[in-house]
């Protein structure tokens, strides 16, 4: 989302307009979707406060779990949004520039609402973090290894982990399986997949081979490429675990 | 619907999506801590996030926890809520209102089990309930919670993470949901039509 508007883009670039945010909740939400994450993904670069009124608008709408990303820096700006009804607030670079606002979100909300986004790329043999992901002017390496944060995030009280895997991001070659199984086996809390998914076969193997415990996609989903149900019931015949189609509850 | 149910305040942040599941049933279901308008209430719902003590220890200050177990119309506890009901919870060895016996144990967890649950899973129809009037078995609901309470003679559904433990019981007219219903989509919905024509 940026200015209250859903956009994607390919690799964090050339956003377009995709659609009213309460149009498109309540299309996923009729779809069977598990859950909606709204990324404002404007905010933490641009170090401003962000009118946050549709978060209660999207609450009203919605019967499923929404978690909201973007710009949340401190305890006042994630109570805000869970008091406006979101059921999680997910960090990303200002867990990195304060690590320790994991550890007061933790303590003040409770884990389960504590999501942790990474943005990771392979650089040579490692994975490391990204950070200012928001804004390709300033995306830039944190030097972290990915694997040394994931372990940290969770020491430090996060509830789930998003991980965005940037090489795969929009272009639709399937998930990021080797760094996503490699995350997954240091992760004892629900590990989201992201970035990659052009195809429900995509889906499928990342549930199989990666052991995710959900998978998250965008522009597949908005473009309308894959229907969710149609998704759902091809995994359900591939023997993945997930709830029917909001049709066949 | 012609129901006024209130919803009481046992501390927590996030009680708008439960307002607003309320809303889309026809219901403005205020939150009190008055024990005259929760009494005059056509149904009372406790929900609850955060810890057992704490919530207890609100509960307490409102002077409700006399006053809760005997409420004689349709009273519904939502995760924390639910376990409230019980006699009592592991976690920081709270004393609850009592209503049904049994006591909240942690889950043990494990390396795909991660604590809390967090996300989807199976209600398995265990014993007859006006609450889940049209809910299929196998209906899927979601869940956030670290306690859970063993499967006993209230136990309406049952749900296995781990262990099976009560996700719905009931005992006359209190009844509880491990899981969130204002979150649990068409199912959920479902619920708390079920609970409000009660």
């Amino acid at each position: 989302m940026r200015d209250g508007v859903v956009v994607k883009g390919v690799q964090f670039r050339n956003h377009r307009v995709m659609g009213d945010i309460l149009e498109l909740a309540a299309r996923y939400r009729d779809e069977g979707a598990d859950e909606l994450v709204f990324y404002d993904i404007t905010a933490s670069p641009d170090d401003r406060t962000v009118d946050r009124s549709w978060v209660n608008r999207v609450a009203a709408v919605l019967n499923i779990p929404f978690c909201v990303a973007g710009g949340i820096r401190t305890l006042e700006d994630a109570e805000t949004i869970l008091n406006l009804g979101a059921d999680k607030i997910s960090i990303n670079t200002p867990a990195l520039e304060n690590p320790e606002l994991i550890e007061s979100l933790a303590r003040r909300f409770g884990s389960q609402c504590v999501v942790v986004g990474i943005d990771s790329s392979a650089e040579g043999s490692d994975y490391f973090v990204y950070q200012y992901t928001g804004d390709p002017n300033r995306s830039q390496s944190s030097q972290r290894r990915t694997l040394d944060w994931v372990e940290e995030v969770q020491d430090r009280g996060a509830g789930e982990i998003v991980l965005n895997c940037m090489n795969q991001d929009g272009v639709r070659k399937g998930y990021d399986i080797e760094q996503l199984s490699t995350v997954r086996a240091l992760s004892n809390v629900p590990l989201i997949a992201s970035g990659g998914a052009g195809e429900m076969e995509h889906f499928r193997d990342v549930f199989e081979q990666a052991h995710v415990d959900g998978a998250l996609a965008a522009t597949v989903f908005h473009s309308a490429a894959i229907p969710i149900p149609d998704l759902k019931r091809y995994l359900i015949h591939s023997g993945v675990s997930v709830r029917p189609p909001a049709t066949e509850d | 619907m012609s129901a006024s149910p209130v919803i009481i305040a046992s501390g927590g942040a996030n009680l708008a999506s439960l307002c607003f599941a309320l809303e889309r049933l026809g219901c403005n279901a205020p939150v009190t801590e008055d024990a005259a308008v929760i009494r005059a209430a056509s149904h009372v719902l406790l929900p609850g996030v955060g810890a057992a003590r704490d919530a207890m220890q609100r509960l307490e200050a409102a002077d409700l926890v006399t006053i809760i177990p005997q409420l004689t119309q349709p009273v519904l506890g939502i995760c924390l809520g639910m376990q409230l009901l019980f006699t009592a919870s592991d976690e920081d060895d709270a004393t609850c209102l009592d209503v049904i016996p049994g006591r909240a144990r942690r889950f043990a967890g494990g390396p795909q089990l991660p604590v809390p649950q967090m996300g989807w899973n199976e209600l398995q129809l265990r014993a007859p309930s006006a609450l889940l009037n049209g809910v299929a078995d196998g209906a899927y609901a979601y869940f956030i919670h670290s306690y859970a309470l063993p499967v006993d003679s209230y136990t309406c559904a049952v749900t296995e993470y781990g262990i099976p433990f009560s996700s719905v019981v009931q005992r006359d007219n209190f009844f509880g949901t491990q899981f969130h219903p204002e979150r649990s989509a068409k199912v959920g919905e479902r619920i708390l039509a079920n609970f409000l024509t009660l």
